[in-house]
């Protein structure tokens, strides 16, 4: 038997909203499995389970929000017998070997558990994740909005456009997948208010990011004319559906570079550094409505261009979409900030807490560059990083910044 | 195809990349990296998409044209005749 917790995903993160249950009782799971939906506040988040087994029994009701680290279902090991619904109370079992760190949070008291009255669903309704979001801000039912999108799937418009028309007599009467009454802390959450939560949830990972780091910062300019002729005749070979962009050299570039210094690489925790064997390299997606998110690519280091590309296409996509996977968000192992061919020409950024570095490239301009005893005009990064003086020192910081510049230099090998 | 063909078709595309966005109030002629902060990637995937339903091969030099419903028009007639 193991527990399924409200899982942590991300520094930042204290509760989180069960939206959509993709799993009942009876299901069989493997390790990976997307078992759940979870609203965060930053963001929608497709969760995935790290044990096989068979659901058992689900304890938190969609539309509940609860405190990282609750209880939010029961798993029976494969084999294991599996006692029918004879429900066992929704109370936190004397957790048996919790896998998170942090005891499960004591519920909130401004949260208490309501009656669990299961909505009657005969059948499961076809909600696009972003719309499902909307409906949870704007509090919109569900279940009165007609779809419109594929096979009568409700899309955001749809859900907007229901916001938008005049409520009826008695709102939120009717059985409701929306967040249960009295489950949700503060009064009204509208779509306007998403953005000042972002702003919130933010300023708390920041603000303990600057009150507990003591960050370094070193900068270096990079010539970057040999990976961008590199890639443009790269890409003069491969149909429009396989071109890479610029920024896949950086990421793979800063992966290879953790392997010669391996300080940049990892968590601290618990007043030690723990170092990562692989590179997760979380990306920092600016998001159009405000705010930012840094989902990781998994273990960039052993990936190809290629594949680091189909990913790094992947990963905008379902950020834009509103929708990341738990593992994504969680476990990114160091940080990259890109600014493209836009913005300025130098970043300093704030390192995510329990990551020990960020690594920073501000935009391409056209400069004079003198080498070999000769000036020319050649396209330059500034690349910097952020370090944690706690994990590692100014020189090795700097042999790391050389280390990424020195791969660049060679985009063939990359 | 024709001028409205390839507007719905843009339009299509630019909801599936950028979703958040109103489509009756984008600008034709205006770049939409300043218009609504599309970046590269977003440039890129409307360059797929749109390769995919037209096939037309539009090479990486050609993006910038894509970033305005304007500029994709006329880039996508002179392409297709």
């Amino acid at each position: 038997m193991a527990d399924f917790l409200m899982p942590s995903l991300g520094a930042d993160m204290e509760v989180g909203t069960v939206l959509q249950w993709l799993v009942k009782p009876g299901d069989v799971v493997k390790r990976g499995d997307i078992v759940a939906v979870v609203d965060t506040e930053k963001a929608t988040i497709e969760v995935e389970i790290f044990q096989a087994g068979v659901i058992q029994k689900i304890v938190v009701p969609e539309g509940e929000k609860v405190p990282v680290g609750t209880l939010l279902a029961v798993i029976a090991a494969n084999g294991e017998p599996v006692t029918a619904a004879a429900a066992p109370e929704a109370k936190p079992k004397p957790a048996v070997a919790a896998p998170v760190v942090k005891a499960p949070a004591p519920p909130t008291p401004s949260a208490p558990r309501p009656v669990v009255q299961k909505p009657a669903e005969p059948h499961r309704m076809r909600v696009s994740p972003l719309a499902m979001r909307v409906a949870m801000d704007l509090k919109v039912d569900l279940a009165k909005v007609k779809g419109t999108g594929p096979d009568g799937a409700i899309t955001k418009a749809d859900v907007e456009r229901a916001a938008k028309a005049p409520p009826p007599a008695a709102p939120m009467a009717a059985p409701t997948v929306g967040p249960a009454p009295g489950a949700q802390a503060k009064p009204a959450v509208g779509a306007a208010d998403h953005h000042a939560t972002m702003r919130k949830v933010i300023a708390a990972a920041m603000a303990r990011s600057k009150r507990e780091i003591p960050h370094y910062y070193l900068g270096t300019q990079i010539d970057v004319s040999k990976a961008l002729a590199w890639l443009q005749a790269e890409n003069l070979k491969r149909p429009v559906t396989e071109r890479m962009l610029y920024s896949v050299l950086l990421l793979k570039a800063v992966a290879l570079a953790t392997r010669q210094i391996p300080e940049m690489n990892g968590f601290w925790i618990d007043g030690t550094f723990k170092p990562s064997e692989v590179a997760h390299v979380g990306v920092a997606i600016s998001l159009r409505q405000g705010g930012l998110i840094a989902p990781a690519i998994h273990d960039v280091g052993t990936k190809t261009l290629s594949e680091i590309m189909v990913n790094l296409r992947d990963l905008v996509k379902r950020v834009r979409a509103g929708v990341l996977r738990s593992s994504e968000i969680a476990d990114a192992t160091i940080t990259v900030t890109s600014l493209g061919d836009q913005g300025v020409e130098t970043v300093f950024g704030v390192i995510y807490p329990p990551q020990v570095a960020l690594v920073g490239f501000g935009k391409i301009v056209e400069r004079p560059w003198a080498s070999g005893g000769m000036v020319g005009a050649r396209p330059v990064v500034m690349a910097s990083l952020s370090g944690d003086h706690r994990a590692s020192d100014g020189h090795r910081g700097g042999l790391f910044l050389a280390t990424i510049e020195r791969l660049l230099q060679e985009p063939e090998k990359l | 195809m024709t001028e409205a063909e390839i507007k719905a078709l843009y339009l299509r595309e630019l909801h599936k990349i950028a979703p958040e966005v109103e489509l009756d109030k984008i600008d034709p002629a205006i770049d939409l990296r300043e218009q609504i902060d599309l970046d590269s990637m977003d440039i890129l995937n409307l360059a797929i998409a749109i390769h995919e339903s037209t096939g037309v091969d539009i090479p990486e030099a050609d993006y910038p044209q894509m970033a305005s419903m304007s500029g994709c028009v006329a880039y996508l007639r002179s392409r297709s005749t």
